[in-house]
Formats: structure tokens, C-alpha cells, sequence
């Protein structure tokens, strides 16, 4: 029943992608690009995605909890640090030179696009260095410490 | 590669982008981000935690079947420059969404959504680079 509904949201998330335009990096690339061929549908996706999650999470946030128990899991940091501007600007340059996000891929998967499971593949072996290059520094840090 | 401006397919995406969001966490009390939901399917906390955004996935890339039964085709996806770049393009997305927790979706849509500081100056910067980076690449190299 769980997964069901999970199968269920993200599917809607998959439609809402790939009706919007977010999964064609020709389009993603093209919103950015003012200078240039600029297709604003893109600042549409964001203002409809944006407009209907602000209502929402007004009225859900207001709950004790989930619908299927436990609590709301959200990020209380409010503080910037550098791993948060710099990531994200690093993110941004690679956004626009590839025209993929990681939410406009997945769904792009289901095509069976080539160019898609390419980016994907890239994208995962990105997020593993990071992932490894904290497990080295975790683990020489402990070793100082013991 | 021009693009035809498509407001309302947009638009309607989008408020199905967001209705997404409000569901997950509604029924789950999560954000649905996909950053969030891919890095705890490579390192998942336990199986129960894996399930779910297993299955989240899963839906994510049925929906461009839906399409094409709906529409009679998939959504179009055209990729305006070389394999080498989309590598180089996607292992850099990589490294920035895991370093700053968060991309288009979780950040973009879900942290904005809650006025979260940190999402919003990260949204803010990488709209700025994102756009930086098209401009340098098509009007300063002219690719």
C-alpha cells in the first residue's frame, strides 16, 4: 500500500517532468539562454511547481504528522556554509553545460534515450566521488583523533 | 536548437511537479527531492527506507510511458551538444547537488516552498551559474 502510493506520487512527478519540458536540455538550455533563443517555459514550471507546493505545504505542515505516521523529516539548518554555495553553484555549471537536473533525468530514463542513461551514468559516478572523497576524509580524520 | 514556448504543457507540468511534492509529504513527510531520493537509494539507511524511494523512482520513470499512451509519443528529448560534454555536464551535477544538498527540486521547489533560507540562496546561485555558464558557453566561445 506504501509503495504503491510512493509508485503512485512519483509517477505524477514523472508526467508533470515530462509534459513540462524540463526532461529536453534543448529547452532547459534554451530558458537560460535570454541572451540568445529564449523559451521561457521553463520559469512557467517552476511558478506552477512553486505555486502549488507553497498552498500545499501550508495546509499539510499544519498536521501533527504524515498521513502514514512517523514525523515530517525537514531540513532545520538554516545556516550557509560554503559545501551549500559552492555545491550549488558547481551544480549550476554543470546544469548548463549538460541541460540535464537529476529531477528532469530520472524521469527521461523511462525513453530510453541514450544521452539520458549517459547523463545519469555521469551523474551517479559525480555524486559517488564526493561520496568517497568524504568517506577518505572521515576516516583520516578518525585516524588522528584515536 | 530553437524550442517552441509552451506555457500551458508547462504550467500544467509544473502544478503536477508540485502536487507531487505536496503528496510525498503529506502520506510520507518528505521532500521530494531528486538529489534527496537517488542518494539515499545508493546509501539507504535501511530496506524500509530503500522501498520507498525505490518506488518513487520506479513511478518517476513511468511517466514518460504514460505519455505516450496519452499522447501517442514520448517527450521529446533533444541533446544540443557532444557525448563529451554531457559526461563532463553530468559528473559536474554530481558533485554540486551532493555537495549542496539539494537541486532544481528539493532546493527549487520544496525548500522555496517552506522559505527555507539555505534553499533559496542555493536556487538564487545556481540560476545564476546555470545562466553564466549557457551565456559563456554560447555567446563569449560561441558553441
Amino acid at each position: 500500500m506504501r509503495l504503491l502510493l510512493c509508485y503512485g506520487i512519483g509517477l505524477i512527478f514523472g508526467v508533470g517532468i515530462s509534459m513540462s519540458g524540463m526532461a529536453n536540455p534543448a529547452k532547459v538550455l534554451n530558458f537560460f539562454d535570454v541572451a540568445g533563443i529564449w523559451d521561457p517555459s521553463l520559469g512557467f514550471v517552476m511558478g506552477g511547481a512553486l505555486a502549488v507546493t507553497f498552498v500545499g505545504y501550508r495546509f499539510v505542515l499544519k498536521r501533527p504528522g504524515p498521513v502514514l505516521g512517523g514525523m515530517f523529516q525537514l531540513p532545520r539548518r538554516r545556516d550557509l556554509d560554503m559545501p551549500l554555495v559552492g555545491g550549488a553553484a558547481i551544480f549550476g555549471v554543470g546544469w548548463g553545460i549538460a541541460g540535464f537536473c537529476p529531477g528532469g533525468a530520472l524521469p527521461a530514463i523511462g525513453t530510453g534515450d541514450t544521452n539520458v542513461l549517459i547523463f545519469v551514468a555521469a551523474l551517479l559516478a559525480g555524486i559517488g566521488a564526493v561520496k568517497l572523497f568524504y568517506a577518505i576524509f572521515d576516516a583520516r580524520s578518525r585516524a588522528k583523533t584515536t | 536548437m530553437e524550442t517552441v514556448f509552451t506555457p500551458v504543457q508547462s504550467l500544467g507540468g509544473g502544478a503536477l511537479i508540485g502536487l507531487a511534492s505536496v503528496l510525498l509529504m503529506a502520506f510520507m513527510g518528505r521532500i521530494m527531492g531528486a538529489t534527496g531520493i537517488l542518494a539515499g537509494l545508493l546509501q539507504p539507511a535501511d530496506l524500509s527506507d530503500w522501498s520507498w524511494r525505490a518506488a518513487v523512482v520506479a513511478g518517476m520513470v513511468s511517466g514518460p510511458a504514460v505519455m505516450l499512451l496519452v499522447t501517442g509519443q514520448f517527450p521529446a528529448i533533444q541533446v544540443p551538444i557532444s557525448t563529451g560534454m554531457l559526461v563532463v555536464g553530468g559528473f559536474i551535477v554530481g558533485i554540486g547537488v551532493t555537495l549542496g544538498s539539494g537541486c532544481t527540486s528539493g532546493h527549487g521547489v520544496c525548500g522555496m516552498a517552506r522559505l527555507s533560507p539555505r534553499s533559496i540562496v542555493a536556487t538564487l546561485i545556481f540560476m545564476l551559474t546555470t545562466g553564466l555558464t549557457v551565456f559563456v558557453i554560447r555567446h563569449v566561445l560561441g558553441g
